[in-house]
């Protein structure tokens, strides 16, 4: 049974449900009631209902994509920086797919401080030194070489994707690469570092006005637009 | 004990025109320091109280952390202009370093540490104004803040503090009555899940007044409660707005 109604803005303590329901998000049972652990919002889905926070730094989860820093070059692995209140590491074997002698090959060689690495959070175990492990060997993922990185605020990324990748797939129509991290780095790269410039500002727009109402049409315009002007410069 | 410069009590009426049971005037806003991660501003009256949440983040230096859930630092302190008559010494006092220590306490119960483990979460609390009740005002607005902050809690902690005066329990004690007044019991209550987690009291108190002070204390955290629930939809209503339409 549910005590909450959809696009209910709910505050911690809050009443969500009996201890039967499924119930997903940042909450915690107590005497067989769950309730909400943050200030969020209901959503209904198909069989659960979502309790969304609207604040909140970068709790990372299995499977999550980020884009982080390298901060330190240790034994048999690096230190990389997530934007979160816990220590990422990426180790040695999960950065390469070919076997390496570490005695002769240094390992700055392959990532160094300061590189940028788009990685998959492989397994957070909080007990963990390093509770972040993160993983080169997926799909998409891997160091990076050129482009820029916009930060924004970690809760604001559901916005940057949309509803149903609606407003990514606004950006994508630049022609340029982006990957989305789930801790509120976004990666851009264009051919044209113009465009890489006029993306990061979309993307900070898109931050600062995530509050304003139709905010992926005006984005939308705002690319027709630019493309126009491109178009018109070409020329 | 000393006599106060006007009667606290007259006819049922406090020096202050209140009723008893009478709160004062409460004024709540959140998210009012843009530096913080979490920010809250509350006044009950005159006292005015702001706290600015950071974190969590990483514990520095790391010895200090916790491998098995998060540490929270507080810190309390009052404004050297804050006081009526004699300047503050805006250096930390013997009783700052107390209240910071029990505000603390006052605030972990309701905190779930254990989600951020090796990590911190700071919790400055800055007395603009003083009248009384400073610590209450001050664990409202650090629980705001912390709630701002987007930290897992289980639920929100109001302060609010009773107190004895000729006799009469009265709610919400200014600076008058908390100095000259007979007894004084600030009171942390969580309201949804019904749970205190502070209650200090000093002077000679009857069983009697104080089952009934805390009774009253409980009205008075359930009318501030409101008003915090109030503050907070302010602040993201519009933010629900946008999402879902009107």
């Amino acid at each position: 049974m549910y005590f909450v109604t959809p696009r209910q803005l709910i505050f911690p303590g809050d009443v969500i449900a009996t201890a039967d329901s499924k119930v997903e998000g940042p909450v915690y049972l107590d005497n067989g009631r769950y309730r909400s652990m943050v200030v969020g919002l209901v959503e209904f889905r198909e069989d659960v209902v979502v309790i969304v926070p609207l604040e909140g730094v970068y709790k990372p989860k299995k499977g999550d994509v980020v884009v982080g820093y390298v901060t330190d070059v240790l034994a048999t692995g690096w230190e990389v920086d997530v934007k979160s209140f816990m220590s990422a590491y990426l180790p040695l074997g999960e950065a390469l797919h070919r076997h390496i002698d570490i005695e002769t090959t240094p390992l700055t060689t392959f990532l160094n401080i300061g590189d940028v690495v788009v990685a998959k959070v492989k397994d957070v175990d909080l007990t963990d030194e390093y509770p972040i492990i993160l993983t080169l060997k997926e799909e998409r993922v891997g160091k990076v070489e050129r482009g820029s990185v916009v930060e924004i605020a970690p809760v604001k990324i559901p916005r940057v994707i949309g509803k149903k990748g609606t407003m990514l797939n606004n950006l994508l129509e630049l022609g340029c690469d982006i990957a989305v991290g789930q801790n509120g780095r976004v990666w851009i790269r264009c051919k044209n570092p113009q465009d890489e410039v006029f993306l990061a500002s979309l993307i900070k727009k898109i931050e600062a006005e995530s509050h304003v109402m139709g905010l992926t049409d005006r984005v939308k315009a705002e690319i027709e637009n630019y493309k126009r002007l491109r178009q018109q410069s070409d020329v | 004990m000393k006599k106060p410069p006007v009667p606290l009590l007259q006819n049922g009426v406090r020096s202050d025109g209140r009723a008893p049971d009478q709160m004062r005037d409460v004024q709540i806003a959140v998210g009012v320091v843009s530096n913080a991660d979490g920010s809250a501003l509350v006044s009950y009256g005159l006292t005015t109280a702001v706290a600015a949440v950071y974190g969590p983040r990483e514990m520095h230096p790391r010895h200090l952390s916790l491998p098995d859930r998060g540490v929270m630092r507080v810190r309390y302190h009052m404004a050297p202009f804050s006081t009526k008559d004699e300047r503050k010494n805006p250096a930390p006092s013997r009783r700052e370093i107390e209240i910071s220590k029990v505000l603390r306490e006052g605030l972990e119960p309701a905190v779930i540490l254990e989600q951020y483990p090796r990590s911190r979460i700071d919790v400055f609390i800055e007395i603009l104004q003083a009248d009384g009740s400073t610590r209450v005002a001050s664990l409202t607005a650090a629980s705001l803040a912390l709630a701002d902050a987007g930290i897992y809690m289980r639920d929100l902690v109001i302060g609010v503090s009773v107190g004895l005066i000729d006799g009469v329990v009265a709610l919400d004690l200014n600076g008058l009555e908390d100095q000259y007044g007979e007894g004084d019991m600030p009171v942390g209550y969580m309201p949804n899940l019904k749970k205190f987690t502070l209650l200090q009291l000093d002077g000679a108190w009857d069983y009697s007044k104080f089952t009934e002070a805390l009774n009253l204390a409980i009205r008075g955290a359930e009318y501030i409660y409101q008003k915090a629930r109030d503050a907070l939809k302010n602040k993201y209503m519009s933010i629900a707005e946008e999402i879902y339409g009107r």
